[in-house]
């Protein structure tokens, strides 16, 4: 393996990094009393949070590093952080 | 007494007990933790000293800089790419004679990028006229505060001092320290008398522009001062010693040297591995010694002629590179050493990081008691 | 690192010369780190990463699928292991003993945030001996301040009442 010169690197490494084995807690998301105001995707600092076919959302529990604030931001309570079983 | 704590809350607290007037820093890792508690000291009204926040390090020299010409003592520490930002400054600083002190919390140069450890950063600024001291532990990084200060600010000296502590190894290390009080380190550095200082009372320029005729009559003067600043370490040193119980009177320091076949030599934090890796050989039945670098600039050549008296072989550890001409401290020490009959060999080691366990120590040592050296220690080929 | 840090100065309160450093400079949490403990009667010099650890602990047991976090390890050697499942597959070398503790939970029950630190230096010092309880909790009131100094020790108590039953 040859060290590439200029010490470059072609992007997208960090999709190796599977961060989701981080996190403690794991956020559950109800699409039932989900308004789509679409909140929890805007604040999500790592972008692990998805729009559904449904409108509703969903976690990316790849990357997820538990960090509760899509928790705390839903104005439907429509997000609870839980302990994950590992 | 002893405390427990970590390298870089050691060097805030001496550095807060030396009463500087200004501080002026940027963050950048692995000093951060000197600067941030500096400005929690200022902020609580436990250092009565003015904190100047800035966008870059280049300003903080500056801002340093300022100020010390306006007659403070003045304070600051950065490390590796900071170090660079302030690259022409540090010739201003030194040119216009400024008795700044200044934590170089070592670390490697980029490209590539690494925060972690080697020396290549204070080391690549030796042509700058700034006083350079090593230290191999945090106990050493705190006392050689106090003596950079003194030193610094003889008026037979006046020149700017780097103290230099390893990155990580030793800023991040949690171990045991000696903090002298605010009455002892008072006792051994008096309040700063500047030489001279910028007032408006009485005006003057400093730092002007000098015509052929002049200009290297004024470096002349400051290699002058380095080379008085040799005796002013080793009688600051002393005093320390007399003082305080450690003795700092030393440009370099022999372990089991007396009757060493080959010696090591080395600067930082690397010296305490060295050590208990020598003990170990020594157990063996091997003749090796460390000679320890305090002072790398002013350049200790005379004090390492007469330290290695006897010795045969040395292999010198460079945490450096100059590129396209081998280690820094390797090409001095074989230049201070011409013309005495002994071999010494150069080892570029433990660059951006890399760990050096005892091991690799005694490899080094096996290397050039059979003639291999000039090299680079433990490089990975398999990933050229 | 604080784990690291609070063990290394429990130690130093026993009376002991202790250094604790990290491996990866990146001070952030979440990120797998590494960190160094030594103490001995002697003081110490050497300043290389530890790679025959008489002791270990692991923080985060999902770290032992990818990591193997017992290297270097020999017969003798304690491991403590923060996890729920005390049947968990080890990958302990030979000789080496091992001891669970769930951690994580006692940390949020005690403390309320899954920090772990504090819980496993009672785990420590009850698996190996190496540090009493009395100078355990003496260092973490020295450390922290009312009630964090109170709930801490409640946590390494615990965990130390836990290994104790075990060891």
């Amino acid at each position: 393996m040859a060290l590439r010169v200029g010490c470059a690197a072609p992007p997208g490494r960090a999709r190796d990094n599977k961060t989701g084995t981080w996190r403690v807690f794991k956020p559950v998301f109800d699409p039932e009393t989900c308004n789509r105001c679409g909140m929890c995707a805007m604040v999500c600092p790592e972008g692990c949070v998805r729009e559904t076919e449904e409108g509703t959302f969903e976690p990316d529990l790849d990357y997820c590093k538990g960090c509760g604030i899509c928790e705390e931001i839903c104005p439907k309570k429509s997000i609870r952080m839980e302990k994950e079983e590992k | 007494m002893l405390e427990f704590m970590e390298g870089s809350h050691a060097v805030a607290e001496i550095v807060k007990r030396c009463r500087p007037q200004v501080i002026s820093a940027y963050p950048i890792t692995p000093q951060t933790h000197i600067v941030e508690d500096l400005a929690q000291m200022v902020a609580n009204c436990e250092l009565d000293a003015e904190y100047i926040t800035v966008e870059s390090e280049f300003s903080a020299l500056s801002a340093c800089l300022g100020a010390s010409a306006a007659g403070s003592r003045v304070y600051s520490a950065t490390t590796s790419q900071g170090l660079a930002l302030m690259f022409e400054v540090c010739f201003n600083v030194a040119g216009m004679r400024q008795p700044i002190v200044m934590t170089i919390a070592n670390r490697s140069l980029g490209a590539p990028l690494s925060i972690w450890n080697d020396q290549q950063d204070s080391i690549s600024l030796r042509d700058s006229g700034w006083l350079q001291f090593y230290a191999e532990d945090n106990q050493e990084t705190a006392d050689l505060h106090m003596i950079a200060y003194k030193v610094c600010e003889d008026h037979d000296i006046l020149l700017p001092a780097f103290v230099c502590f390893d990155g990580f190894i030793l800023t991040h290390t949690y171990e045991p320290v000696s903090l002298p009080t605010q009455e002892e380190v008072d006792a051994y550095l008096p309040a700063f008398t500047p030489y001279q200082r910028l007032d408006a009372a009485n005006p003057l320029s400093m730092g002007m522009y000098a015509t052929p005729e002049y200009y290297m009559e004024f470096r002349y003067e400051i290699d002058r001062a380095m080379q008085r600043a040799r005796q002013s370490f080793i009688k600051a040193g002393r005093e320390f010693g007399e003082q305080f119980g450690r003795d700092y009177s030393g440009l370099v320091e022999g372990y089991r040297l007396e009757d060493a076949d080959t010696a090591l030599i080395a600067m930082g934090s690397i010296c305490g591995t060295v050590k208990d890796a020598i003990d170990e050989m020594r157990d063996a039945g091997k003749k090796v010694g460390l000679l320890k670098i305090r002072t790398y600039r002013p350049f200790p050549a005379p004090e390492i002629v007469d330290a290695l008296k006897g010795v045969s072989t040395v292999a010198v550890l460079d945490k450096n590179i100059s590129l396209g001409n081998g280690g820094a401290v390797g090409t001095e020490v074989k230049s201070a050493l011409y013309g005495s009959g002994v071999t010494v060999y150069d080892y570029i080691i433990a660059l951006g990081g890399r760990d050096v366990r005892k091991r690799d120590i005694a490899a080094v040592v096996d290397l050039a008691e059979k003639g291999k050296g000039d090299m680079f220690y433990g490089l990975r080929t398999e990933v050229l | 690192m604080t784990a690291a840090e609070l063990i290394a100065f429990a130690a130093f309160e026993g009376g002991a010369y202790a250094q604790a450093f990290p491996a990866f400079g990146v001070e952030r949490r979440g990120a797998p780190v590494q960190a160094f403990v030594r103490f001995s009667d002697a003081k110490i010099r050497l300043r290389s990463q530890i790679y025959e650890p008489d002791y270990i602990i692991v923080q985060d047991s999902t770290l032992i699928g990818d990591v193997n976090v017992f290297m270097g390890m020999r017969a003798g050697g304690i491991a403590i292991v923060n996890t729920e499942k005390p049947d968990f597959d080890s990958r302990v070398p030979e000789g080496v003993k091992v001891y669970t503790v769930d951690a994580t939970t006692i940390a949020l029950e005690e403390l309320g945030v899954p920090i772990t630190n504090t819980t496993l230096m009672g785990a420590f010092a009850a698996a190996t001996g190496e540090i009493g309880l009395e100078p355990l909790k003496h260092a973490l009131q020295r450390r922290f301040s009312g009630s964090m100094a109170e709930k801490n020790i409640r946590a390494a108590e615990r965990a130390y009442n836990l290994i104790g039953g075990a060891a």
